[in-house]
């Protein structure tokens, strides 16, 4: 039995379940994904999004389906589970609802964390949402958050995964941005949990006219990892801004596959990811900005940089353009090196031992990407928390409640 | 004490070092010139481990230790330092990080507890200070950005905070102007005590004139042809090389 199969039958036994818990609008969506995940199955590596994933081995394994159902503690953030009446207008309006794995996830789903700031609205604090992975076998989530900044709100969040027990996770998670005429999101997404784990992570952002979007992905820890991320830039004078960066190891596996539509015109994009990888680690980045007809005086620049520390490490790298109009500024450009030899032998002859030596050189380059946070004690937390993974520390991860 | 017998060298294949015998004493400059690829960089940098270098044959001994057993970095704890002739950028690494890096490993080495961080920022303003560095050199990352007089300062500045008991200065004179050129000098003659010995290569009279050698070698090929006292210098400032060619 082909492992598509196996997802489709495990619809039929939870189908009524979900139904029972889920609200009215993901409930309404659920029977048409499934069916969508059963016409396409599983993407194969023949399918360009996905050539650099096996997604017949990610999403392979007998996992334990988890249903479920939050609570929000936190009484002055603006978050809650199941909004409904946000979920009705949103659910489904940002993310391509004909991608398999998002079908699978919406499928799935049984709640939608929404997270909503009205107009005008400054949230002074950056919200902060910590995913611990728990279980007592290896289970799978699919997980949906949805994100609606209205005209002129502003927002700052982080979210951190992490997994507290050794068992294999599968996460599936949609996000869905609703950036408003003038609002202004920073978003920060840092992976740390563990080799047992598998990410498929789908971040959709429309964005409206004047707004400002920052995204920034840290993949620290995982086992593989897939981030989606595609923005559609649907108001002029518009500016996003992709930021991540990965430091892989051992057998990490860590793909991201990133689109900006520039739909409109005067709307400005940038990217800059970096990866380092080590040992038998896969990275892979695939950027594509579309530039659709009309949308003239598009500014866009996109930049991959890696190093290829280890002999088995590999890195795919892939930006693309695709331009249908003329006066444009667009440009990209990808490298993959290897570490400096001459800068480490300089910090050899001064006594830093080889280990220490090329954990400074790795901070440094990856640390270009948390400078670029805006929020100062933000910023210093995650050079902090970069420092340790090269420091190897895996038994604590720097952010969350429970390892303090 | 340096010692060096019967060394020889290659890089990328080619034999640069044939036959260099080189002993320098507790407290001695030595002051060593040679025409350009006479192989003087290549010495330099066989003696702090550089990887590309290999060592076919012969030996090199500090203070009774097998150098070439060793490591750059258990080298440089050993007490030798190097001023690069062309000292490296490196992006993104701050002064203060990559200094505690090197002070704190050094320690570590010699069975010391690491530098308290206000022990630490303490020495870097004195030293500082010592060799009269521009502070906003020291907050920026190594090198980056800096002139290359500005390098070359840092590299005395780097020099002051390790101590170390054994110096290879290679053309730290080249790029400096001559104001700069006396700072440097004078703050490496500061940083000197009766056991501190040195290895300065230089194409000029002018810096020998603050940092007195004792004895001049002249490396040409491969090989050193001629030793001799402070008056070496000055006559081949004089006449150039071609009168020593053997
Ligand atoms: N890393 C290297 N790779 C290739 N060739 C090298 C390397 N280092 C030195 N050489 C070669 O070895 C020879 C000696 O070079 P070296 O730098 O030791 O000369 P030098 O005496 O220091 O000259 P200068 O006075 O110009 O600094 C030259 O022919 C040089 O090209
Ligand atoms: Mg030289």
């Amino acid at each position: 039995m082909n492992t598509s199969q196996t997802y489709l039958d495990l619809y039929a036994r939870y189908r009524d379940q979900l139904m029972s818990v889920a609200p009215d609008a993901m409930n309404a969506c659920r029977d048409e994904a499934i069916r969508t995940f059963g016409h396409k199955g599983l993407p194969t590596l023949k399918v360009e999004e996905y050539k650099y994933t096996d997604t017949e081995r990610a999403f392979g394994g007998d996992y334990h389906l988890s249903v479920a159902t939050a609570k929000v503690t936190a009484s002055d953030a603006p978050v809650v589970v199941n909004n409904d009446e946000l979920l009705t207008r949103y659910y489904g309006s940002c993310v391509d609802m004909s991608d398999p794995i998002v079908a699978l996830n919406t499928a799935f789903a049984s709640e939608c964390l929404c997270i909503h700031v009205g107009r005008n609205q400054h949230v002074e604090r950056p919200l902060e949402i910590t995913d611990v992975l728990r279980a007592q076998a290896d289970t799978m989530e699919h997980k949906r958050i949805l994100i609606v900044l209205d005209e002129c709100a502003s927002l700052t969040i982080l979210m951190h995964y992490t997994a507290a027990d050794q068992q294999h996770f599968l996460t599936t998670q949609v996000v869905e941005v609703v950036a408003g005429d003038g609002a202004h999101l920073d978003l920060y997404e840092i992976e740390e949990t563990h080799s047992l784990c598998t990410r498929f992570n789908t971040v959709a952002v429309n964005v409206g006219r004047n707004a400002t979007v920052r995204h920034n992905g840290i993949t620290l820890w995982g086992g593989i990892t897939r981030n989606t991320i595609t923005v559609s830039l649907k108001g002029e004078m518009s500016e996003v801004t992709l930021n991540g960066c990965v430091m892989a190891d051992k057998h990490q596996h860590v793909d991201t596959n990133t689109v900006i539509r520039h739909e409109v015109p005067r709307c400005t994009s940038h990217e800059l990811y970096k990866y380092v990888v080590d040992e038998q680690a896969t990275g892979a980045f695939a950027g594509k900005v579309y530039v659709a007809p009309g949308a003239q005086q598009t500014q866009s620049d996109e930049v991959n940089q890696n190093i290829c520390i280890g002999s088995e490490s590999h890195m795919y790298t892939q930006p693309m353009l695709e331009i249908y109009a003329d006066d444009v500024k667009c440009s990209h450009g990808s490298t993959v090196g290897k570490l400096d030899e001459t800068a480490l032998f300089y910090m050899r002859q001064r006594g830093i031992p080889r280990p220490k030596a090329r954990q400074l050189l790795i901070q440094a380059f990856i640390g270009q990407v948390v400078d670029y946070i805006p929020l100062q004690p933000l910023r210093e937390r995650l050079h902090i928390m970069v420092e340790r993974r090269l420091g190897g520390d895996l038994d604590t991860c720097a952010g969350c409640t429970l390892c303090k | 004490m340096l010692e060096i017998r019967n060394l020889h060298a290659r890089v990328e294949g080619k034999e640069i070092l044939k036959g260099v015998d080189l002993t320098i004493r507790d407290g001695e400059i030595h002051a060593l010139m040679g025409t350009n690829g006479a192989g003087k960089s290549t010495l330099s940098n066989v003696i702090v481990g550089h990887p590309k270098y290999e060592v076919t044959e012969g030996s090199i001994t500090f203070d009774g230790l097998d150098l070439l057993k060793m490591s750059p970095e258990e080298r440089s704890h050993a007490g030798i330092f190097m001023s690069f002739q062309l000292p490296v950028e490196i992006p993104g690494v701050s002064m203060t990080n990559f200094m505690r890096a090197a002070v704190n490993a050094r320690r570590e080495a010699l069975g010391e507890e690491p530098l308290k961080s206000t022990d630490f920022l303490r020495l870097m303003r004195d030293t500082q200070k010592l060799v009269d560095i521009d502070k906003r050199l020291v907050s920026r990352s190594v090198n980056e950005g800096f002139s290359g007089g500005e390098k070359k300062r840092n590299e005395i500045f780097q020099m002051a905070m390790l101590q170390p008991t054994f110096c290879i200065l290679d053309e730290t004179d080249s790029g400096l102007d001559v104001d700069a050129l006396r700072v440097v000098a004078e703050g490496f003659n500061k940083l000197r005590n009766e056991k501190t010995s040195a290895m300065v290569i230089t194409h000029y009279q002018r810096l020998l004139d603050y940092i007195r050698p004792d004895i001049v070698h002249v490396l040409l090929d491969g090989r050193i042809v001629k030793t001799a006292g402070p008056e070496l210098a000055r006559e081949i400032e004089e006449r150039g090389f071609d009168w020593i060619r053997p």
